[in-house]
């Protein structure tokens, strides 16, 4: 079911101009700025801590909570995380490319609200046309005046830096794109101290918010906190992007009001996913990014809503939905989990490093029919090596949060496809078809 | 002798002049130079090392740990296939054997004739145009194994120029626009290694003040 709940953060994407400056100022841009200018910077913080906006990149932590832990200190940073990575993951990447100008209004007004005089947008490398547009869009915003030394005539001052990433998935983890932003290999800081905003970018008090957080606060600031916690329901208030992908009809992106609408709703109605490719039933969906457990088609009408998911045993995390439906063989996808977070590994800490290659191995040889029976416990011994318990949420023996994130998957096939995975044993070979592609 | 043309050395100056810590500008001057050479030279790396103030070895330390800087030369068109779960489902393998065959190479090589170099990427943030491909940072998808052998004809040809440009995702982002000189605002010079300490009282001068870019 889809709401009457407006569209904030793509109200402009499907526009060919979406990334124009003349575009975002026909359409109410640089409104919400100027609004925030005309207030002190404490009342902005209000208003967001009002609208009980979550942080959309994963971890989902209040951003009003967030700004309100920053030490004082003559020098304080804002770093905007357009690092987007997370598998499957493709709703940033979007926003950047189509509504840069959004992104740069929303940093100006997290910026004043925080006491930041300088604020930086890490961006991923691989998103060479989203990098030329926010590049261009701070261009034209410092010649409009939204940026740069008096900013719309009030005397604030605030510098804004593009900076490239250059491929490496942890630099998502904000304490390793701190590290990676002061140019350095993308190595996850210990903790504690557990928050940048006591530590973080050269030392400095440090904010760092995801794209699609920043991106809603220009409509946060011109509607007021109270709309848009009118929106949503409890503690996920607003709506949310959604990224849709596997075996969907229509995979892509789309804006939902939080709470309202169920997994479901986002597979199945007409105007979002469409349903399954070829009319397949379900057999599995990851709910929140490949960090997620996975969940089957008995929890389908779960709301999208935070909490509700959690407390389901899993999370929304970065807002990501993978489907898989009774042709794909789930061995094989949580191998190539596997195989992603071996890769991935910064290598850092030792759970980590070698278990991400001890499970890639032994799902590799599951899914190719050359395991034993005992690899199933095997793998999850390595499991519980990274994350005690195999609970949700999960332990943690590593400095960051990539490990416990490696079994989410692991457990998940384990415990809901066990059956299958033994006919890989059985048979020695994978039961289901290859992943094709799709013709015509 | 410097390794960077002279455009390039004043590009990566500006660059340097963005950052209250010159380490910061490391990576985006990685780019820069891939961008001039298309990967990443000991030269290059020595002169980023004077530029930044750290050694070439750390330059390289740094540059190994990402997947986007090569420290070793690569093929005129770096084409990425990603085979993460979303392309995955969608038959990316398909597209990777076909694309290893094609080109007559496995993944991880260049063919010989320099043209292109293979590689697996991991999830590029492009599933709804699974399965999905970069060619030089630039996106391609859904493609299928007739899709890539024509992409791989228009790369050929020449007829991609305009999409794909050559290496460096920074070879069309102009950062020299309206952007302070920090070196300015904080009245350390342009090479200061920049403690952060000047910033918060530096606002009096701003992009028309500037040293640096411009």
């Amino acid at each position: 079911m889809i709401t009457q709940a407006p569209r904030i953060v793509t109200s402009r994407v499907e526009l060919a101009d979406c990334f124009t400056l003349e575009r975002h100022l026909a359409t109410g841009g640089y409104e919400g700025l100027r609004k925030a200018l005309s207030m002190p910077p404490p009342d902005v913080a209000a208003e967001v801590n009002k609208a009980s906006l979550l942080g959309r990149g994963g971890a989902g932590f209040p951003a009003g909570r967030k700004w309100s832990m920053l030490r004082q200190a003559q020098t304080r940073y804002l770093v905007v995380n357009g690092d987007e990575s997370e598998p499957a993951t493709f709703k940033d990447h979007m926003l950047i490319e189509r509504d840069p100008h959004q992104i740069i209004e929303g940093t100006a007004i997290a910026a004043y609200a925080t006491g930041v005089e300088q604020a930086f947008i890490y961006c991923r490398g691989e998103f060479a046309l989203g990098l030329e547009r926010l590049q261009q869009a701070c261009n034209e915003a410092y010649a409009y005046g939204a940026l740069g030394a008096d900013v719309l005539g009030t005397g604030y001052a605030l510098d804004v830096v593009i900076h490239p990433g250059a491929g490496a998935y942890i630099c998502g983890e904000e304490t390793a794109l701190l590290e990676s932003l002061e140019g350095k290999r993308g190595f996850p800081r210990i903790k504690p101290p557990f928050f940048p905003a006591a530590v973080g970018l050269y030392g400095e008090p440090t904010v760092v918010n995801n794209v699609e957080t920043i991106s809603n606060l220009p409509w946060i600031i011109t509607h007021g906190g109270d709309a848009f916690a009118a929106l949503g329901e409890g503690s996920s208030a607003g709506t949310r992007l959604f990224a849709l992908s596997g075996r969907v009809e229509h995979p892509g992106w789309f804006e939902i009001e939080m709470s309202k609408t169920t997994f479901r709703d986002l597979i199945y109605d007409p105007s979002l996913g469409g349903g399954i490719r070829g009319g397949n039933p379900l057999r599995a969906f990851i709910p929140g990014g490949v960090s997620a457990p996975w969940f089957g088609p008995d929890q389908l009408d779960l709301k999208l809503n935070q909490d509700a998911v959690g407390q389901a045993g899993s999370m929304l995390g970065s807002g990501s939905v993978v489907v898989m439906d009774s042709d794909t063989c789930p061995v094989r996808a949580a191998w190539r989990i596997a195989r992603f977070f071996h890769r991935e590994s910064c290598g850092q800490c030792t759970p980590c490093r070698e278990g991400s290659g001890w499970i890639e191995k032994i799902m590799h040889r599951l899914e190719q029919g050359l395991g034993r029976e005992q690899d199933i416990d095997l793998v999850l011994d390595a499991c519980d090596n990274i994350s005690p318990g195999l609970s949700w949420p999960p332990k943690q023996t590593t400095i960051c949060v990539f490990g416990p994130s490696i079994p989410s998957a692991i457990v998940s096939v384990a415990r809901m496809f066990r059956d299958e995975m033994l006919v890989h044993v059985k048979d020695g070979g994978c039961p289901f078809p290859p992943d094709a592609v799709r013709r015509g | 002798m410097p390794h960077l043309s002279c455009d390039n050395r004043a590009k990566a100056e500006a660059i340097v002049a963005c950052y209250p810590q010159r380490r910061s500008a490391l990576i985006p001057l990685c780019h820069l130079a891939q961008a001039q050479d298309g990967w990443l030279t000991p030269a290059a790396m020595e002169e980023i090392a004077e530029l930044v103030g750290c050694t070439p070895a750390e330059v390289r330390g740094t540059a190994s740990f990402y997947d986007m800087l090569h420290t070793e030369p690569v093929g005129r068109h770096v084409v990425t296939v990603c085979t993460n779960i979303a392309c995955m489902l969608a038959g990316a393998y398909e597209v990777l054997d076909h694309a290893a065959a094609a080109l007559g190479i496995s993944v991880g090589e260049t063919t010989a004739d320099g043209e292109f170099t293979l590689e697996e990427a991991e999830c590029l943030a492009g599933c709804d145009n699974a399965p999905c491909v970069q060619v030089n940072h630039r996106f391609f998808g859904p493609l299928d194994p007739d899709g890539f052998d024509a992409l791989a004809e228009d790369l050929r040809s020449g007829r991609l120029a305009d999409k794909v440009p050559a290496h460096g995702i920074l070879s069309r982002v102009d950062r020299s626009v309206g952007l302070p000189g920090k070196a300015a605002r904080s009245g350390t010079g342009a090479r200061a290694a920049g403690s952060a300490a000047g910033q918060g009282s530096g606002s009096a001068a701003g992009p028309e003040t500037g040293a640096g870019p411009e």
